[in-house]
């Protein structure tokens, strides 16, 4: 199914004419549905996809990733690096030149002044700047000229793309947004609905959670774009609703993320008036396995370190889980072209990829139960495996929606016939990852033997998100709660692997770097993966230009969307 | 009259605050973060940030007030700004959305247009078909126009717009193609073929809800009609030689409306309450949507200020109800 998909998909791509070098705004209309409504077109104030990628039409970075999660040069004229000179041999600062004479939709000229302000507005104390972990150790951003901006950085950074890359670190007009810093950010609705920028589109309407109306920007850098005269991006209603706008009745060219069971997408397809396409990033459903305890019995310590769990801290317990998971029929049920059966917790780019972990892929209750019984679990009275009169029960929470409880079940099942009882649960998504240090239920406290979610990183490169397993990082009463390391994991020898990294700044050593980790973290059954979810998206038949990028924004090259007559 | 209805309104300022007090603790207590729709690769101690920049480390007092001081004071005074141009707030702080970091006020006036068009039509609609069926029905009952009547209204009544709503769409929209799936509210009705489209971005939605609303009002209007039709005056007036439209039309008829009209009085308010799940079956994006999308994304505010206007309607129909009373039967008297 995935393979004869991609195919098409690929085929459809190679089949679709050449961008014609039509004039700007000949095509008439492109109309996109996100079935979830954008709030705001301010990326610094929203982290929401939704937000982003709308904003993404009028808003650009420095650099962007393309399909393949390479950088690729957007308002910059190169991307800098140690061996262009633009990042300084002991990786403290990158110097980004802008391309010469780009303006923004209102006519005037974007300087180095802006993208320094761009900085100060989302680093601004008080400002609430959702993609603040973009500018994580800067310590300057220093205008040279016009067109340089040196971004210095407090410690040494050898992946030094978190600022001005990507649809999460756009540039913003200064003199819009100049008096709208800090607590103000707030009450700039004007510049928050309408900002200016040098995208292909500019904002003509905003109606928040319901509609936007944009016009092709005249003052586009490549005269000849956008085709597009005219945009609407309508929000709202539901995936299924979307995809059968695009695939079904034809009202809208292109529809988002269309999360939707396998045969219904597969039989709106078949109408004939659109096409579905997917593409992979970094999205992993996995199980988190909780290596202390969660017994209420012990009160304020629960699920600490303090209290090592009762029988996932066996290798052999935590093995055998995963051999019993059937990833493939996983996919099939809960994705289908959406997802492909993972073994890594670090899916993509390819080159982070590891193939050391794939025989996960294998079902293997037999050998799920051999694990068991060497490690003396044995099957007691009722069935259920127990050692030293600790039985293997299992609480196995996630929050609520409809492919997560199948997978629950099934999952039940295969353990079920390994001598494991389970005992589901589902918490709403708002509670289970609201964060809220007073509710027993969220998945930092994980008062729980396993939880599911998926999780993913922004961008490329995977050093923060391996940063994740650090020892620190569990979250505790210490912390509030805080932190990603949900399995309480904690070894040295890991942290040394994440320390080198952080000191290389060569990509192919830190490629060797990041699966050492992944394997690390794969081969002692510390979370469970089980699918890498891809993005699934349609496009009308007559809408020619669409490249799925799951780096990017989706909508990163929509200067290059064309009507196919 | 005059008293009765000066008492009432002033007895609701109190119920009025008592309200939004407990709309606010609910809201407040209930579990649920505004910041848990964000993506997770942002950081807790951004996500942190972001609730302090929301005025979430603020005490719950402080926050209430705060409300009540926006919604009270800065709103009119803004609104006042707006008509005559005299600006007394100072440039003061209006209630502000969560989500968008907007007015709440401006994105409600927004979405009206669009609730009153598809809401209050199917409201208007449904009760100009429920009126005469409730009538007919109930002189003839028993008969098969009261069969079908019955029949129809069950069926108004039990199948969930959801369903009838996604029903329609696949006839119409997927199969027949005659009629939009989605509901475009930039449109604007300049001329007759953009009038013909508002009839037909229109024609599902309102037909879905006016079904809805004409099976519950025309059973109340059966059952008062019959209620009616056996009492001692009917016999009496038919006794006098009164032509049966008479009988029929004056003397029932306006006996019999006074529980219907104090049922559609107070179903006013959920014209402004839009239809929650209509409005995202048709992506109508009104009053309704907005209510729930806020509910989804912890809007506090939002939701607060929705809750709280939809509870000044009600408060204020229930009313309006209590005196349409008064008007229609000349017993009732309040003083």
């Amino acid at each position: 199914m995935n393979v004869k998909f991609l195919t098409l998909a690929v085929a459809a791509s190679l089949a679709a004419p050449l961008p014609s070098f039509a004039e700007r705004a000949s095509d008439g209309e492109v109309r996109i549905i996100y079935w979830q409504a954008p709030s705001i077109l301010n990326p610094f104030l929203s982290g929401g996809t939704k937000d982003l990628e709308s904003a993404s039409l009028v808003l650009e970075p420095l650099g962007r990733y393309d399909q393949d999660g390479n950088m690729v040069a957007w308002l910059a004229q190169s991307i800098p690096t140690v061996e262009n000179g633009g990042v300084s041999e002991d990786l403290t600062t990158i110097t980004w030149k802008l391309k010469d004479g780009i303006l923004w939709s209102d006519g005037t000229s974007v300087s180095s002044h802006d993208v320094k302000f761009t900085a100060d507005y989302c680093m601004h104390p008080e400002g609430g700047c959702s993609q603040l972990s973009n500018f994580d150790d800067v310590a300057s951003v220093d205008v040279i000229d016009d067109l340089t901006v040196k971004v210095t950085f407090g410690v040494p950074k050898p992946f030094p793309y978190g600022p001005f890359m990507g649809s999460t670190s756009p540039i913003i007009q200064r003199a819009q947004f100049e008096n709208c810093m800090g607590a103000k950010a707030p009450e700039c609705t004007e510049a928050n609905f309408n900002p200016i920028g040098t995208g292909p589109f500019r904002v003509t309407e905003f109606r928040p959670n319901d509609v936007i109306s944009m016009e092709a920007n005249p003052n586009y850098r490549d005269p000849s774009k956008p085709a597009f005269a005219s945009l609407v991006f309508k929000g709202g209603g539901d995936a299924t609703a979307a995809g059968r706008s695009v695939l079904e009745t034809g009202e809208f060219d292109y529809a988002w993320n269309l999360q939707l069971a396998p045969d219904v997408l597969a039989n709106m397809e078949a109408a004939g008036k659109g096409t579905v396409v997917s593409a992979f990033g970094t999205l992993v459903e996995r199980i988190m396995v909780n290596l202390t305890n969660p017994d209420p019995a012990l009160g304020d310590e629960r699920s600490t370190a303090a209290h090592p769990h009762p029988f996932l801290t066996d290798i052999n317990v935590r093995k055998a889980l995963s051999m019993a998971i059937d990833r493939e029929l996983l996919v099939e049920i809960g994705y289908g072209v959406a997802g492909r059966p993972t073994c890594n917790i670090l899916p993509a780019p390819p080159i982070y990829a590891s193939n050391a972990n794939d025989a996960c892929l294998i079902h293997d209750i037999e050998g799920a139960n051999n694990s068991l019984d060497e490690a003396g679990w044995m099957p007691g009275p009722d069935g259920i495996r127990q050692r030293d009169g600790v039985r293997i029960s299992i609480l196995y929470q996630t929050s609520t929606n409809a492919v997560r409880q199948d997978f629950q079940a099934l999952i039940k099942q295969w353990w079920s016939e390994i001598g494991v009882e389970t005992e589901l649960r589902n918490i709403d998504a708002s509670v289970f990852f609201g964060g809220d240090p007073g509710s027993p239920d969220t998945y930092q406290k994980f008062y729980a033997d396993l939880e599911m979610y998926a999780n993913n990183f922004d961008g490329t490169d995977p050093e923060v998100y391996m940063g994740n397993w650090k020892c620190d990082e569990s979250p505790s009463p210490d912390t509030q709660w805080q932190g990603a390391n949900m399995p309480r994991y904690c070894d040295p020898e890991y942290e040394a692997l994440l320390d080198e990294m952080s000191k290389t700044g060569d990509l192919n050593e830190r490629a060797r770097l990041a699966k050492a980790m992944n394997d690390m973290l794969m081969q002692n059954f510390i979370m469970i993966p089980l699918v890498d979810r891809g993005r699934v998206s349609a496009h009308s038949n007559s809408l020619g230009g669409v490249v799925l990028n799951t780096w990017d924004s989706e909508l990163w090259n929509a200067a290059d969307w064309h009507r196919i007559d | 009259m005059f008293h009765y209805t000066i008492r009432r309104l002033l007895l609701a300022i109190p119920t009025l605050l008592f309200i939004s007090l407990i709309l606010f603790l609910l809201l407040d207590l209930a579990p649920g973060d505004p910041t848990a729709q964000l993506p997770l690769t942002i950081p807790p101690e951004v996500k942190e940030k972001i609730r302090l920049s929301l005025g979430l480390g603020e005490p719950i007092y402080i926050r209430y007030l705060l409300w009540l001081q926006q919604f009270f004071v800065n709103e009119p005074l803004h609104l006042l700004a707006e008509i005559t141009n005299i600006d007394l707030s100072g440039g003061a702080q209006r209630v502000i959305s969560w989500q968008t970091r907007s007015p709440v006020v401006d994105i409600v006036v927004q979405r009206m247009p669009q609730t009153l068009w598809v809401v209050g039509l199917s409201y208007v609609i449904g009760v100009l078909i429920a009126l005469p069926i409730g009538i007919i029905s109930a002189y003839r009952q028993y008969s098969w126009f009261d069969q079908i009547g019955t029949f129809v209204s069950m069926v108004g009544f039990s199948v969930p717009t959801f369903f009838t709503g996604v029903l329609l769409i696949v006839i119409f929209s997927v199969q027949l193609g005659w009629f939009p799936s989605i509901y475009d509210t930039t449109h604007r009705v300049e001329d007759w073929p953009s009038f013909l489209f508002q009839v037909k971005q229109l024609a599902m939605p309102v037909a879905v809800l006016a079904l809805f609303n004409a099976a519950q009002i025309s059973r109340f209007m059966r059952a008062s009609m019959l209620d009616n039709l056996n009492q001692d005056y009917v016999r009496t007036a038919r006794a006098k030689g009164l032509a049966e439209r008479v009988v029929l039309l004056v003397h029932v008829l306006r006996n019999s409306m006074i529980p219907v009209v104090t049922v559609i009085a107070l179903g006013v308010p959920t014209v402004f309450g839009g239809a929650i799940i209509t409005e995202q079956v048709f992506k109508v994006n009104g009053l309704g949507q907005l209510l729930i999308t806020a509910i989804q994304a912890n809007d506090i505010p939002m939701v607060q200020t929705l809750t709280f206007m939809f509870a000044v309607l009600i408060v204020l129909f229930n009313l309006a109800a209590d005196i349409l009373y008064g008007i229609l039967d000349p017993r009732i008297r309040y003083d």
